[in-house]
């Protein structure tokens, strides 16, 4: 008999039934903490930071823009991950969640270039350019977009999910070759201002910076409870001929 | 045990070369189908004068970018079928049987794939490249950046059209898929062209690019396999 090395209880978790009860208890939790960081961030960078030098109040957008790009390749990250898991172990949880994470992944892109967009009319007086960060911000919400579209093409919603998952994988690959050639190709966005391996070279002021770091904070709390709530209605569908699940709806409507 | 494995390798080669006369007959009996791709570039470009007028400067200085995005285009029609007919009679799954690995025979595919339906448009590029005006000097660049840049689009290819083999639909799908992938490649082999255009030397991005298909030449065809897989084991 093969010893496994895992803790029991990512066995325990890795079950149906349980993560869905475990997903139920920790949701709103992780929601309630999201909001309250979101209402604190945005307080602190609406509110109490002082207006920049050169751009006035309009760099203010910052608070949503950064920490949505942060996520938008945080989720894309998350989904290789759990997409790898799912072809690796055939885990079904993994699977659910890789695709999941998808449509969380594409809306803060979406998010990150829109506000961009209404950043730029007033700094490079333009909504777009095809700068290169965002040519890859473009390219990543296509490769969220095609990772979507392949999981809803087929019938099979597991063959759907390992099809859709090792495009991800292809995509991780793809991505900083994407990011060096369109740098290579053509540069106007303003280089990074907060570098987490040596803070003595951020060029960005504290005041400016907690409240971006607690709105980085709200934004991953609502993706990991925004990826809870989906992946249980996740199961739900894809396990709804299951015992345990018929178990819930009778209790739900006895 | 050396003999065994020079066996098998024996045994690779000719799986290999009976796939690749299959192929080829296959394409052969259906040659008509063959020139649609080429019809396509031809018409799409002879679109352009008339959108943007007959001006010959304007159409020289576009037309290496314009024949790139062309031939990317006429490709994609091609690709999505490059695995669907497999799986459907079963052939697929032979593959998956044979003592031969899935990765090597996908490679061989795709060689076939690209001498058959990408090789003619870049034959008929001197054409199209008159059509538009371009300049003679840039045709061998455009020529080379092609024939590097299709290879390493069919084997990126290779892997989707494996992916939505086993898909309800997938042309749109494949072209949205592509995209991402093809965006460095354009790059490259766009950059390699405006550069002879103007003068400067184009060698960087071509040498680029061919590194770039080297390391595809090995890793695709193993993303390939491992896609024909999820593909059959429904």
């Amino acid at each position: 008999m093969s010893r496994s090395y895992l803790p029991h209880w990512v066995h325990w978790l890795g079950s149906p039934p349980n993560f869905y009860r475990f997903a139920g208890a920790w949701r709103p939790w992780l929601m309630a903490a999201a909001l309250l960081a979101a209402v604190a961030g945005l307080y602190g960078g609406l509110v109490l930071a002082p207006p920049d030098y050169q751009q006035g109040d309009a760099y203010r957008i910052i608070f949503i823009h950064v920490p949505s790009a942060w996520m938008s390749l945080f989720i894309y990250v998350s989904m290789a991950v759990a997409g790898l898991v799912a072809l690796v172990w055939r885990i079904k949880l993994a699977e659910i969640v890789a695709m999941e994470c998808a449509p969380v992944g594409a809306a803060f892109t979406l998010v990150t270039l829109l506000t961009g967009s209404l950043w730029g009319k007033p700094m490079w007086g333009t909504w777009w350019t095809w700068d290169a960060r965002l040519t890859s911000e473009l390219v990543l919400l296509f490769l969220y977009f095609g990772v979507i579209g392949l999981y809803n093409a087929f019938e099979d919603r597991r063959r759907g999910a390992r099809a859709a998952s090792l495009l991800a994988l292809v995509g991780i690959v793809n991505l900083p070759i994407v990011h060096y050639s369109v740098q290579w190709w053509n540069t106007l966005h303003q280089g990074t201002t907060v570098d987490f391996l040596d803070p003595a070279r951020s060029s960005i002021a504290p005041a400016m910076l907690w409240p971006l770091l607690v709105m980085a904070l709200a934004t991953h709390l609502y993706f990991f409870a925004s990826i809870l709530g989906r992946t249980r209605t996740g199961l739900l569908s894809l396990e709804s001929g299951k015992q345990w699940v018929r178990q819930l709806v009778s209790e739900a409507a006895p | 045990m050396a003999g065994y494995r020079v066996a098998i390798d024996a045994h690779a080669g000719t799986a290999c070369t009976a796939l690749l006369r299959r192929d080829f007959t296959l394409a052969w009996r259906r040659r008509g189908e063959l020139f649609l791709p080429l019809l396509y570039a031809v018409i799409v470009t002879a679109l352009f004068p008339f959108a943007l007028g007959p001006d010959p400067v304007l159409l020289g200085r576009i037309a290496g970018g314009v024949l790139l995005v062309i031939v990317v285009l006429a490709m994609l029609p091609a690709l999505e079928s490059m695995f669907r007919a497999d799986l459907e009679d079963g052939s697929l799954e032979q593959w998956l049987l044979a003592p031969q690995p899935l990765a090597l025979l996908a490679l061989t595919r795709v060689i076939a794939h690209w001498l058959t339906t990408v090789l003619p448009l870049i034959v008929v590029m001197p054409l199209l490249g008159a059509l538009l005006n371009l300049p003679m000097n840039v045709l061998p660049v455009l020529m080379l950046a092609l024939l590097l840049a299709t290879s390493l689009l069919v084997l990126l290819g290779a892997v989707l059209s494996a992916l939505t083999a086993g898909a309800r639909r997938s042309g749109i799908l494949l072209a949205l898929m592509l995209l991402p992938l093809a965006v460095p490649v354009v790059i490259f082999a766009a950059g390699a062209v405006a550069a002879a255009q103007s003068g400067m030397p184009y060698l960087a991005p071509l040498v680029w690019l061919a590194a770039a298909l080297v390391l595809a030449i090995v890793l695709a065809p193993l993303a390939c396999a491992a896609a024909l897989r999820i593909a059959v084991e429904a």
